[in-house]
Order: structure tokens, then sequence, then C-alpha cells
């Protein structure tokens, strides 16, 4: 489970980083996309891997750490979806805005 | 918990119920949209100041802080005020006055919900300095960052959406940076919160080192993107020089955050206490600062329009504070604190008169006329023109401009003087044996150099502005648009009258800084107000 997991934020961030450094807008933003996809996975694994554990305590019952899994990356996954949702549609917005005003997806606003 | 402890949270709620306020009413209300917008700023400049005093007075704590929801330090969110989060509070919210005054001369027209953007962007200014937590400080830096990237294309234009467009994707990318850092970090000390954090650094067994150097070298990496270290400032200049003047002012300060979690991190997380990893970022920090300082310095020199001249300086000024936190040492961070507010007020300045100067000539002229020195001057007609007065709206602004020059130089008798001296000061007597280091040496000559530059910039500009335009223009400036500007310079010439007590406020948050145990312990063993179960 750890191999794939690494392999999966390699491949999304080494993706993501490639297509920002293209010349393309559309190319940059999904690139953005990408490394935020796997940045989000990376803040997930930080918190160890565990499988069918639960994050929110039972109050119910007297609780055993050992059980659970910890909730604290799962919270700040969560806000980083949020502020990165938020900014990359921002980003698209901009993006389109560039288009309209340049008539080219280049991203200095021209073909080289 | 009396009343007084909670104008602690005031500088962010305050910003943000006037900013969603303002959201509600129509765009063509400008009047009340700018009578709420400027007094909710005056009053956080109020409460600012009042924090100020609240945490220079001999009696009371130090640092203070606020349990928000009442949950214990490690385990809840704390905000934290310390001598140099009110420094930072009091200097943003006096340059958010300045600028918010000149946009409403008429910038604050030119585009949807100016107000209400601006209160974001305080407000993320305000947590960014008082939050104690560092999943917190991300979150507070892109409420910054947001409401920045809508306000650098204010006014719209495709030169603005153009460095807007790469403004949001280098930020984008270094918040990636900052989530990996804090993650990493999270990962090996299990707590996020600053104190508690510096405190489990200690103990941290050796094969966990390398991933917290990792974390930390990732998270530094995200904020000397914002500070603009060389080589990571490329996009600063296109981004400053394109927004509109009060923006730009307002920007001056942003630059500054980067500085701030520097300064207030090195030293937390990676100070005496940190075993085996301390002092880590010192080298990096006091090389990348030399190297920013020199940068922006020829940066400087080969400015052709105004607002690039200023964004250069931003540059400058980074690198100087970097390359002086560098140093670690208390004397020179405290010059470093008092250049630091100083030179934001001189930067904020800068950006708004540039504006006002560029009305008295059309800009490629004035490219032209920077130009003319390289490649000849062939203008022949030499008109005789005896006995011209200078019209007063050019005197005015002249003399502005030339205050500027002095202060952006750091020639006596302002407080860009008082600043560089004390940091060059601090400097010369770093070495434990009187000798002075290598690295001092360049840092003076560079720190000198790069006055001497500004110099020669700013009084190439004012010669072909000022005393010998090519024609003069002579431009429509409203009362409301030099006051922020007279204001800001007589800040820094307050800060001249008063260097004694602000190099003294200085030198006590520069001794707290580097001895944290005392920030360290107020965040510990600040009580809930509610004892019992929070449930």
């Amino acid at each position: 489970m750890e191999l794939a997991l690494a392999i999966g934020i390699g491949v999304l961030i080494g993706s993501g980083v490639w297509l920002v450094l293209r010349p393309r807008t559309y190319q940059v933003i999904i690139g953005l996309s990408l490394a935020g996809y796997g940045v989000n996975l990376f803040i997930f694994s930080m918190g160890r891997l565990r499988v069918n554990a639960p994050p929110v305590l039972d109050t119910g019952r007297p609780v055993d750490p050992s059980l659970y899994t910890d909730p604290l990356p799962q919270a700040l996954v969560l806000t980083a979806i949020v502020i990165g949702f938020a900014t990359t549609a921002l980003f698209l917005v901009v993006l389109l805005v560039s288009r309209g005003l340049t008539g080219s997806d280049h991203v200095d606003g021209r073909e080289p | 918990m009396r009343l007084a402890d909670h104008l602690l949270i005031v500088p962010i709620v305050l910003p943000l119920v006037t900013g969603a306020l303002l959201l509600l009413f129509d765009e063509r209300r400008h009047i009340l949209k700018a009578t709420i917008g400027t007094l909710s700023t005056l009053v956080l400049a109020g409460v600012a100041i009042a924090l100020l005093l609240m945490t220079n007075d001999g009696a009371g704590p130090a640092s203070a802080a606020y349990l928000l929801g009442d949950w214990p330090a490690p385990f809840g969110i704390v905000l934290v005020l310390d001598r140099l989060s009110a420094m930072m509070l009091v200097t943003s919210s006096l340059l958010g006055v300045a600028a918010l005054l000149f946009a409403l001369a008429r910038w604050h027209k030119s585009g949807p919900h100016f107000h209400s953007l601006f209160q974001f962007l305080l407000m993320g200014l305000s947590g960014a300095f008082l939050t104690g937590d560092l999943f917190n400080l991300f979150v507070f830096f892109e409420v910054m960052l947001a409401a920045s990237y809508a306000l650098l294309l204010h006014g719209s234009g495709a030169v603005r959406v153009r460095a807007g467009l790469h403004y949001i994707a280098i930020n984008l990318v270094a918040s990636f940076l900052f989530l990996i850092g804090v993650s990493l970090i999270y990962s090996v000390t299990g707590t996020l919160n600053m104190a508690d954090l510096a405190g489990r650094i200690a103990g941290l067994s050796p094969d966990h080192r390398g991933l917290l150097e990792a974390g930390t070298a990732i998270l530094g990496i995200a904020f000397l993107v914002k500070a603009g270290m060389w080589p990571l400032c490329f996009w600063l200049p296109g981004a400053y020089a394109a927004a509109a003047a009060p923006v730009a002012a307002v920007f001056a300060v942003l630059s500054k955050v980067g500085v701030y979690a520097v300064f207030r991190l090195s030293p937390l997380l990676l100070g005496v206490g940190a075993g085996s990893s301390a002092g880590l970022p010192d080298r990096v920090l006091l090389v990348g600062g030399l190297a920013t300082v020199a940068f922006g310095m020829i940066g400087v020199l080969a400015s052709q329009a105004l607002a690039r001249l200023a964004a250069f300086s931003v540059i400058v000024s980074s690198g100087t504070l970097l390359a002086a936190a560098g140093m670690a040492d208390v004397a020179t961070t405290a010059g470093a604190l008092f250049y630091l507010v100083s030179s934001t007020f001189t930067i904020g300045a800068l950006f708004l008169l540039v504006e006002l100067v560029e009305r008295t000539r059309d800009p490629a002229a004035q490219v032209l006329a920077v130009t003319s020195e390289v490649y000849g001057d062939d203008e022949g007609e030499e008109v005789a023109e005896v006995g011209i007065a200078i019209p007063a709206t050019l005197a005015i602004l002249g003399t502005c401009f030339a205050l500027c020059g002095i202060l952006v130089a750091g020639l006596p008798p302002f407080s860009g003087f008082v600043g560089k001296f004390a940091l060059l000061s601090a400097v010369v007597g770093a070495g434990d044996d009187g000798e002075i280091r290598p690295a001092s040496w360049a840092f003076l000559t560079l720190v000198i150099l790069s006055g001497l530059f500004a110099m020669v910039a700013m009084i190439r500009a004012g010669i072909h502005i000022f005393w010998a335009p090519a024609e003069a223009i002579v431009p429509r400036v409203r009362v409301i648009e030099f006051a922020p500007v007279a204001l800001l310079l007589g800040l820094c010439a307050a800060m001249t009258v008063g260097a004694g007590p602000l190099m003294r406020y200085a030198t006590a948050t520069a001794e707290a800084l580097h001895a944290p145990a005392a920030y360290i312990d107020s965040v510990r063993n600040t009580a809930r107000v509610t004892a019992g179960d929070p449930r």
C-alpha cells in the first residue's frame, strides 16, 4: 500500500511540475490541479496509513487511541482541498480573461 | 476574562465582518462603502496601536495568547500577541490607512468590490501576524493571497492580467510547498503549534531529524518566494509594477510577511534549543539575502520606469532583512526590525508617489528620456526657458520625491539612515573577538552600495521629471492623494525623532525572538476560561 501510494503521489507531482513548466495556460492549470492532488495525498499519508480505523472517537466507550487513525491530517487535507479549489477557480478566471484580452493562450500573452 | 483580552482577536474579526458587510451593498454606493471601509481601517489601526502599547507596558506580560474555542494550547488553535506581531500589525494597518485614503481619490471606483477585497487583505495580514499555529499561518497566507490576486487585477488591462497570471501560478506552487513542509513537520513532531513544536524539536530522535530539516527547508522556500529572495523573486517586479498604486503600496508589506515568518520561525524552531539542527537556515539566509541585495540594486539602476524602480527597492529591502536574519544575533535583528518598518513605509510612499509623478509625463517619453543617456541625446532644440517658476504642485511633489530618495538610499537624517546605521553597527560588532567576519564585510559593502545605487537611480529619475523635463505637464493632484504620501513620510520622520524608544522596543523584540522561552511558556500556560469538560 505504501509503495502504491508513493508511486501515485510521485506520478501526480511529477506530471504536475512538468505541466506547470509548459508555456500554455491550459497545461499550467491542469498541472496545478494534478500537483494539488499529489500534495493532498501527501498530507494524508503523513498521518500514517491505517486501514479500517475511524478518525472520530466513539465517546460511548473507553477510548483506546491505538484503534483510531490520526484525525488531524484529514482535517488539514479538507482545508487544503477547499483552499486549493478556490484558488484554482480564481486562476481559471484570470486565464480566461487573459485569453480574451490577448487572444493567445501563451502564458506571456503573446506567441514567442 | 476581561474585555481587553478580547482585543487580540479584533484585528481579524473586524476586517472580516466589514468586508462581508460591504459585499451586501450595491456597487454604486461608493460613498457609503468608502466610509465604512475607511472607518474600519482606522479602528483597526487604533486597535493595533492599543495592542502595541499593551505589549510594551512594563507591568503586563510581553506576550499573550488567545485560545480560540477555549481549547488548551497544543490541541486548539491559538492566537499569540507579542512585540513582533504587535509591531507588524501597526505597520500593516498604518500602511493600510494610507493606501485606502489614496484609493478614495479615484482607484476604488475602477473595479468591483475594492473595499471588501482590501478588508480581506488586511484580515489575512493580521491573521498571519497573530497566529501561533503553522497550519493556520497557511490559511491566513491564502486569505491574504486570494485577496491580493484580485487586488492585483484591480483596474484591469492586459499588463495586469499577464502579471496576475504569473503571480497566481507562482504563489499556488509556493502554497503547495508550504503544505508539503507543514505536513512533513507534522509527521515527525505530531504538532503544529509553533510553541509546542519549539519544545519538541530538541528531543527529536536522530533518525527523524532528516525529515524535520527537509520539512523546514521546504517551508522556508515557500516563505522566501513570498519574501522575494533571489532567485525566487523573478515574478515580483512585474507584479508590483503592474498593480494599481494603492494596491502596490499595500503589497510593500506583503513581501514583509515572508520576512516576518523567517524572523519568527528560524530562531523559534531552529534556534539555540533545537539540538543538532540549530542554526540550520542561517547560512542560506545570509548568502541568499546578500545575492538578493546585489540583484535588487542592479535592478534599481536598470529600471526605466519608476514603478519598476520601486519594485526593485522592495527586493533590496527584503534582501537586506533576510541577510540580517541570517546573522542571527540580537543587535542585528533589532536593527533589521527598525529598518523593516521604516522601509515598508518608505516603499509604500514611493509607490503612491510614482503614480502622482507619472502624471507629469507619459510613460513612453520617460523610457525614452532614460534610454537617451545610453543611446545619445539628440534633442537639439535648446529652448531658452529663463525665469519660469516651478509650479507649486511640482515643487511639493519634487520635495516628496527627494525625501523618498533620501529614505530609500538611507542618507541622514531620516529613519532610513537610522535603520541602516543600526544594522551596520550591529554587524560590525557581531564577531565574538572584535574581529569583523568576511560575511560582515560583504554585508556592509552591499548595503552601502545598494544605497548608492538607489540614490543614483532616484536622482536620475528626479532630474528628468522635476528639474529638466522634456515637456512639463503640471499634474492634477488632489489633497486626498497627497495626504497619504505625507502621512507615510511623516511617519518616517517621526521614527527618526522617536528613534531612541523605538530602538529600545526593537531590541526588546529581538531579545524575545532569540530567547523564545517566555513566548513558549505564555502559549503553554494560558489557562482556559471555563474549567471542566469543553464538550
